[in-house]
C-alpha cells in the first residue's frame, strides 16, 4: 500500500497494544467500523481473519505475476523460434524446424521463472519495501510486534484522526497502553 | 450411521507448553547464543571436505575429464550420478514446502525452512557436476543462449539444455521461496539481537518487515502463488533429469515410465535425506517440541509410499521389457540382475524396495534410531539406484565387442565425498545464522493464533482435545 509518511503533521499516529490476536481482530472490526481508513494491525504472523475486518482489498499481486509469466512465455517461444527457425536452423534428418513439441520444457521453464520474478518483486514492490527505517521503529514496545505483540495503529493521515478521539477509542477496545509515534526518523 | 471420524483428535503440531515468545526464544535464541565449540569442529571437518573438492575440480579442470573412470563404452560415471542423486534429495524441500503447503499440511511448518535450505544446497552440489563435466568449462557459457562472436546457438531440441534451464531455474525459485519465508523471521532477530554488527546485516535483509497486516495479507497470496510455481516446477525438474536418459536410444534407458520413476525416487531419497538431518538436529538443538515424533512418522509413511512406488517401477520396467519384446530391452534387464552389476542391482532392491517395508509397523516408525539408520539405508540405495541405471545400460549397449567394465579413480571419489563438505559447509552456516525452523509460520499454527479459541472477554481457550462420545443416529 502506497502512502505518503512525508506528511507535514509530526504525529504519524496512535499505537494501541492488544493482549492477543483475538483482541486485534475485534478492535480491527470496530476501528473500521468507526470508518477510520489509515490504519493498520501488526502482530507476529497473518491473523486469519484480518483482512475482512479491515476491509482490504484484494491483492494485486495475481495480475503481476500473470503478465511476468505471460511475458516469459511468449518471450520464450520468440527466442526460441529466432534461435531454432530464423537464425540458425539445425537440418536434423530432414525434420521440421519449427519443432514445438520439443521446445516446451524451456519454455515452461522460462514462465515458471519469470512468474516467480514477478511473485518475489510484485510482493515487495506493493509492500512498499525494503525500507530501513520506519516511524514505529522509534516505539521500543514496537519490537515485540515480530515476536507476541500485537499491535494496531491509526494514522494521523486519517481525515478522521483526532488524538483525543483516537486514543480514548482505542482505550475502549482494551488496548494494554497506548502511545504516540513521531513521524521523525 | 456413525459419525465419529469427525471428532478424531488432531495431535498438537505443538508439543509442550509453549506460546508465542517461548516459541521465538526456542528457536531464535540458537541464533543469538554464543557459537558453540562443536559448531567449530564439525565447520572445520566440513571444510575439509571442502578442500578435498576444491583440489579435485582444480585437478579436473587442469587435467580434463580424462583423470575420471570415464571411458567407451561408459561415458557418463559417478559426475551424473552424483548430479541426479543431488538434484533428487533437493527435491523433498520443495515437496514440503510447496506441495504440502498447497494441501494444508499444516505440520510442514516445523521443517520446511530446514529442508528448504537442504534443497539449496544439494543443488548447488548437483549444479557442479554437470558444469565441470562439460570439460572446458571457461566456454559453459555456450549453453546459455547468449549472442556470440560465432554465431551459435544452444540446441533448444536437445534433453541436455532442457536441463540447464530446469536447473538453473529450480535453484532460483527455490532460493526466492526460501528467502520470503525468511524476511519475517530475520526481522525477529533484528528485533532481538543485541550487537550493533547484527542489528545492521538482519535490519538489511529482513528488509524493513514489521508486521504490518497489510503486508501480510499481499504476502500470503506472494507465498501461495510461490507454492503454486514451485509445485510443477519440482514435477518438470526431475522430468527433465529423466528426459537425458529417457530421450536418448540406450537400452534401460528409452522408457516412458522414466518421469514419474525419477519423481518418486527423487521424493523419496530427499525425505531420508531430511529425516537423516532432522534427526540429528533436533537432538543438538532441542528442538523436540517443534519437530515431534508425529512428524517422523508422517514422514516415514512418505517413505513407504515413495519406496513402494519406486518398487512398483523397478517392477514395471521389467514387466514392460518383457512385454514389449526387444531383445535389447529385456537382454539388459537379465543383464543388471545377474551380470556384472548384479552386486549394485540387489543392494539397490534391498536399500530401496526392502529396508522401508518395516514401515508397516506403528513401532518401527515412531522408532528414531531405527528412523536413522533406515533414512541412511536409502540414501545408500538411491545412489545405486542412478547407479545402476547409468553405468550398466552404457556398459552393455548393442555392440558386445565393446562390452566394458567401468571403475572409478580416486578423483570420482574424492570430488564426491567433497560435495559433501560444500553441503555441510553451507548448511553449518545456515543451521549457525539463519533460524532453522519458520517461526512466524509456526506461531500460525498454534492454537492460540486462531481468534476462535477465544472467549468473549478475551482469554484463551484452548480447543478441546477429548473428542465427545460417539453419538449414533438410527
Amino acid at each position: 500500500m502506497k502512502r505518503d509518511y512525508t506528511d507535514n503533521n509530526s504525529i504519524y499516529g496512535i499505537l494501541a497494544e492488544f493482549r492477543n490476536p483475538a483482541e486485534l481482530l475485534k478492535a480491527a472490526t470496530e476501528v473500521s467500523n468507526s470508518g477510520y481508513r489509515e490504519f493498520d494491525t501488526y502482530s507476529p504472523f497473518p491473523v486469519h481473519g484480518m483482512d475482512k475486518a479491515m476491509k482490504l482489498k484484494k491483492s494485486k499481486l495475481g495480475w503481476i505475476v500473470f503478465a511476468h509469466g505471460l511475458t516469459g512465455f511468449l518471450g520464450g517461444l520468440a527466442l526460441i523460434y529466432f534461435v531454432m527457425v530464423v537464425d540458425y536452423p539445425l537440418n536434423i534428418s530432414g525434420k521440421t524446424f519449427y519443432n514445438v513439441p520439443a521446445w516446451i520444457p524451456v519454455i515452461f521453464e522460462i514462465t515458471i521463472l519469470l512468474s516467480a520474478f514477478g511473485a518475489f518483486f510484485g510482493l515487495f514492490w506493493l509492500c512498499d519495501l525494503p525500507r530501513f527505517n520506519h516511524p514505529l521503529f522509534n516505539s521500543e514496545r514496537f519490537q515485540k510486534a515480530t515476536n507476541d505483540g500485537f499491535f494496531l495503529c491509526i494514522e494521523a493521515a486519517d481525515s478522521q484522526f483526532e488524538e483525543e478521539k483516537v486514543n480514548q477509542l482505542l482505550k475502549g477496545l482494551g488496548a494494554v497502553n497506548t502511545e504516540q509515534i513521531d513521524s521523525g526518523l | 450411521m456413525s459419525k465419529t471420524y469427525e471428532y478424531v483428535p488432531k495431535p498438537a503440531l505443538v508439543k509442550g507448553d509453549h506460546d508465542f515468545s517461548s516459541l521465538t526464544s526456542l528457536i531464535t535464541d540458537i541464533n543469538l547464543r554464543p557459537t558453540p565449540k562443536a559448531w567449530y569442529v564439525a565447520f572445520g571437518i566440513a571444510n575439509v571436505l571442502l578442500l578435498i573438492m576444491l583440489v579435485a575440480v582444480g585437478y579436473l579442470i587442469w587435467q580434463g575429464t580424462g583423470i575420471w573412470g570415464l571411458m567407451q563404452p561408459v561415458g557418463w560415471g559417478w559426475a551424473i550420478i552424483n548430479f541426479v542423486w543431488w538434484v533428487g534429495i533437493g527435491h523433498a524441500g520443495t515437496l514440503i514446502s510447496a506441495i504440502l503447503f498447497l494441501f494444508r499440511q499444516d505440520w510442514r511448518t516445523a521443517i520446511n525452512r530446514f529442508a528448504e535450505a537442504m534443497t539449496i544446497f544439494a543443488v548447488m552440489c548437483a549444479g557442479l557436476f554437470p558444469a565441470i563435466h562439460v570439460g572446458r568449462i571457461w566456454v559453459a557459457y555456450w549453453m546459455f543462449p547468449i549472442p556470440n562472436q560465432m554465431g551459435l546457438w544452444p540446441n533448444f531440441n536437445s534433453p541436455l539444455l532442457w536441463d540447464v534451464f530446469a536447473v538453473t531455474t529450480y535453484f532460483t525459485v527455490s532460493a526466492l521461496f526460501w528467502y520470503v519465508g525468511l524476511v519475517p523471521d530475520l526481522a525477529t532477530i533484528r528485533d532481538r539481537i543485541k550487537s550493533r554488527m547484527g542489528k545492521v546485516v538482519y535490519g538489511t535483509f529482513a528488509l524493513g518487515w514489521r508486521g504490518s497486516n497489510r503486508h501480510w495479507w499481499t504476502y500470503e497470496k506472494c507465498y501461495m502463488i510461490l507454492a503454486g510455481l514451485a509445485t510443477p516446477l519440482v514435477l518438470s525438474v526431475h522430468s527433465i533429469v529423466s528426459f537425458d536418459f529417457a530421450v536418448s536410444v540406450i537400452p534401460g534407458w528409452h522408457t516412458t515410465i522414466f518421469p514419474p520413476y525419477f519423481v518418486a525416487g527423487a521424493v523419496f531419497s530427499g525425505f531420508a535425506m531430511v529425516l537423516t538431518l532432522m534427526i540429528i538436529c533436533r537432538k543438538i538443538y532441542k528442538l523436540e517440541d517443534v519437530m515431534t515424533l508425529d512428524h517422523i512418522e508422517k514422514m516415514n509413511i512418505i517413505l513407504l509410499v515413495t519406496g513402494m512406488m519406486v518398487g512398483f517401477a523397478y517392477g514395471m520396467e521389467k514387466f514392460i521389457a518383457w512385454y514389449g519384446g526387444v531383445e535389447y530391452e529385456k537382454a539388459i534387464f537379465m543383464y543388471r540382475a545377474s551380470g556384472p552389476y548384479a552386486w549394485a542391482y540387489w543392494i539397490m532392491i534391498s536399500c530401496n524396495v526392502l529396508a522401508p517395508q518395516f514401515y508397516w509397523v506403528k513401532k518401527f516408525r515412531r522408532h528414531i534410531g531405527l528412523t536413522f539408520v533406515i533414512s541412511i539405508i536409502i540414501n545408500i540405495g538411491m545412489w545405486f539406484e542412478r547407479f545402476v541405471i547409468v553405468v550398466s545400460s552404457l556398459s552393455q549397449d548393442y555392440l558386445p565387442s565393446s562390452w566394458g567394465y567401468y571403475t572409478p579413480t580416486i578423483w570420482d571419489v574424492m570430488t564426491y565425498v567433497g560435495t559433501f563438505g560444500l553441503f555441510f559447509t553451507f548448511f553449518l552456516l545456515f543451521l549457525r545464522f539463519l533460524p532453522m525452523v519458520a517461526v512466524a509460520e509456526l506461531k500460525g499454527v498454534l492454537p492460540q493464533a486462531n481468534p476462535h479459541n477465544y472467549d468473549k472477554k478475551g482469554n484463551y481457550v484452548p480447543p478441546k482435545s477429548e473428542p465427545p462420545k460417539p453419538q449414533y443416529e438410527s
